[in-house]
């Protein structure tokens, strides 16, 4: 049965997309016939989260291979597909155009990190960790420098990175289920964390492999298509990604007239004005802010332990690398769609010459605008007159950046079946991370920390139920913290990352790269890297001063230099490692022959 | 392992390294050095873009995924020709 899964992969996700699209098709219909959006909206969340539910029901396994790494027999291709959900979160999905449209210049090191992380991931750590052939990413650690120690201190930088990552998913789990269903947020985060559930429980990394491949085709269609549509509508060609150098152009000539940059007269909590302008580098620190952004997200993609587990599930070293390219080619369809969106939506507001534009209409004009009026109504905008002359200005026009994309749709007049679509991706996009995010915290629980640490004679029936308790405990935590609502889902997002990288980078890359490197250095390493990165967060959140801009999206820069300085001068100082270890190090270096933790048995 | 194969695997890590530098060079190029001279490289315009902003939002990105296909190309070829393939 299993093999014959896998054979027909095409056809199983060939017909599945086709399901899918003939139901937005039937959606559309619907709405012709004069179903409301509300209800489209909950057919959409409840039809998606049905079928992973099933996926992820079909899956369930009682196999330590399967439920680990999905019995290492997932082709590149797909991998592709389900790193590619499991890497592109709530945020980059709903967040990440709002934050270009808002952000300008300096926020487009989000864009270039979070692509070219995955080069780092390619050359230095996916094949060498897939020939490792380990179980999850302290498992490399531990066995790499030897000793519990290291283990240990690999699953606790692990945990805390996961687990702030993992709230802002369930996080925004809850707000799209709350939106769409029309039920409080601390209801809605329960939904989520309930379909998050379902989908890993039972089947493990097996059960979150193919429920991945199956929300990564949702995301991308609800992705894809409003822009396109969109485009289409407002007549900026047939595929708008190539040809919006216009748009932006057209930007600058305006900002000038429409004085953007002028503060607001007032502050609303949560609520942003456009001030940024959209293409404007000043050079000198701007240059810096944007360097030390993309170097933090970069270092932070290549040792997020949820990613590089998902390349411990191909059959070969090779299709561990060949994946790689594929996960970077899917995600790359969505963050070379993102800045044409923010840019086509920033436009369509901005022009005077286009119908859908709001600035310099009349407050009156634009407060009977539907879009307008759905979204002040949840308070995630706002139109103040406050110099009292009738007409919006650019800095009287308040919004959430998290809306840029849930809007779109509406601000350019699409039906409504196209907003139950967003709310669909965006619920995939969220889902599929929390996913992989919770598995990694509970596997390395389970695995490192219960079986090989506290109980190794605990036989796999034990050990698999361990990791299941695990799971279910994390997530409700999880939702518990979610729920309290303590920072934004980008913050938490760049925390995570920066956490990771302040811990993990160099203790991964060189024990690939640096036979020199032993337990204490790596020990220290992690321990110095992760501790200072950490200090200096909560140094700047308690109000102290920043290091040359240095703030909380950005502290990996100040955990990498000193992880790495302490891993080579306390490696170099203590004895090197055992000739048993270095000749581990030769082997996980070569593609053939069996994996490092197979042939130890 | 037999001197033969030591040396082969030697070998296959050399060119696998020097690789990984060349790949990592052109990486760093393209994920600090132009963005950071973004605001010059906006004087000049592609395809309709400031250059500047074309690299942030679309250039670089391509090459990203340009450049990892292009190493695994090559990785395999070196693999294959030391005879240490799975």
């Amino acid at each position: 049965m299993q093999g014959k899964f896998t054979d027909n992969l095409g056809k199983v996700y060939g017909l599945y997309t086709l399901g899918f699209l003939g139901f937005f098709a039937l959606m559309a219909i619907f709405e012709q016939l004069g179903a409301g959006a509300r209800l489209i909206g909950i057919l959409f969340l409840l039809f998606t989260i049905a079928i992973y539910a099933l996926i992820g029901y079909l899956s369930r396994t009682t196999q330590v291979e399967e439920y680990y790494v999905a019995g290492r027999e997932v082709p590149a291709l797909y991998n592709g597909m389900a790193t590619a959900a499991d890497w592109m979160s709530g945020a980059s999905f709903v967040a990440l155009a709002g934050g270009i449209y808002f952000g300008g210049y300096p926020y487009l090191g989000f864009v270039v990190g979070w692509t070219g992380g995955y080069v780092l991931v390619n050359s230095l750590m996916a094949p060498y960790l897939r020939k490792f052939g380990c179980y999850t990413v302290p498992d490399f650690i531990g066995t790499r420098y030897g000793g519990n120690m290291a283990r240990f201190c690999a699953v606790v930088i692990l945990v805390v990175a996961s687990f702030t990552y993992v709230t802002a998913q369930i996080n925004a789990t809850g707000t799209i289920a709350s939106r769409a269903l029309g039920i409080p947020f601390e209801i809605g985060v329960w939904f989520g964390i309930a379909g998050i559930l379902v989908c890993s429980m039972l089947g493990g990394m097996r059960g979150v492999t193919w429920t991945q491949v199956a929300q990564y085709i949702v995301l991308i269609i609800a992705y894809l298509v409003p822009v396109i549509w969109m485009s289409n509508v407002q007549g900026f060609g047939l595929i708008p990604h190539f040809g919006y150098g216009d748009a932006v152009q057209r930007i600058a000539e305006l900002e000038p007239q429409l004085g953007v940059g002028t503060a607001p007269a007032e502050k609303i909590a949560g609520l942003n004005v456009l001030t940024n302008l959209h293409n404007s580098p000043q050079g000198g620190y701007d240059s810096w802010r944007f360097f030390t952004l993309a170097l933090c997200m970069m270092a932070g993609t290549a040792s997020l332990p949820h990613i590089l587990m998902r390349y411990f599930t191909t059959p070969s070293v090779r299709a561990a690398r060949r994946s790689v390219g594929w996960s970077l080619l899917f995600i790359f369809l969505l963050y070379f769609t993102a800045p044409a969106l923010a840019t086509l939506t920033k436009l369509q507001l901005l022009d005077p010459n286009l119908a859908t534009s709001v600035i310099g209409k009349t407050i009156e004009e634009v407060n009977n605008l539907d879009w307008i009026k759905n979204w002040a109504a949840v308070d995630m905008l706002r139109v103040i007159d406050s110099n009292g002359d009738g007409l919006l200005q650019i800095n009287e026009f308040f919004m959430r950046s998290d809306i840029v994309v849930l809007a779109t749709p509406e601000i350019a007049g699409l039906p409504y079946v196209i907003s139950g679509l967003v709310a669909a991706g965006g619920m995939a996009a969220a889902m599929s991370t929390a996913d992989g995010l919770l598995l990694a915290i509970a596997n390395a629980l389970s695995h490192d920390l219960y079986y090989k640490i506290i109980d190794p004679k605990a036989d796999t029936k034990k050990r698999l139920i361990a990791a299941r308790v695990l799971l279910l405990f994390i997530g409700v935590a999880g939702a518990l913290v979610a729920s309290l609502k303590l920072t934004g889902i980008l913050g938490a997002v760049a925390w995570a990352f920066c956490f990771a990288c302040s811990g993990l980078f160099f203790p991964l890359v060189l024990g690939v790269w640096w036979k020199r490197a032993n337990r204490e250095g790596a020990i220290a390493g992690m321990v110095l890297g992760f501790a200072s990165g950490a200090l200096y967060l909560i140094y700047i959140q308690n109000g102290g001063t920043q290091i040359a801009g240095l703030d909380g999206l950005r502290f990996g820069i100040i955990g990498m230099p000193i992880s790495l300085i302490a891993m080579v001068v306390v490696s170099l100082m203590t004895p090197e490692p055992s000739k048993e270890i270095q000749d581990m190090v030769d082997q996980t270096r070569l593609p053939g022959g069996k994996t490092i933790l197979d042939s130890a048995n | 392992m037999s001197d033969e194969n030591a040396q082969g695997a030697q070998r296959h890590w050399e060119k696998t390294r020097t690789l990984t530098i060349i790949v990592l060079v052109v990486w760093a190029i393209f994920a600090f050095i132009v963005p950071w001279n973004a605001k010059a490289l906006n004087s000049a315009s592609f395809m309709g873009f400031p250059l500047g902003y074309y690299f942030c939002v679309q250039g670089s990105l391509a090459i990203f995924v340009a450049l990892i296909w292009i190493q695994n190309w090559r990785q395999d070829q070196i693999d294959d020709e030391l005879g240490v393939e799975e």
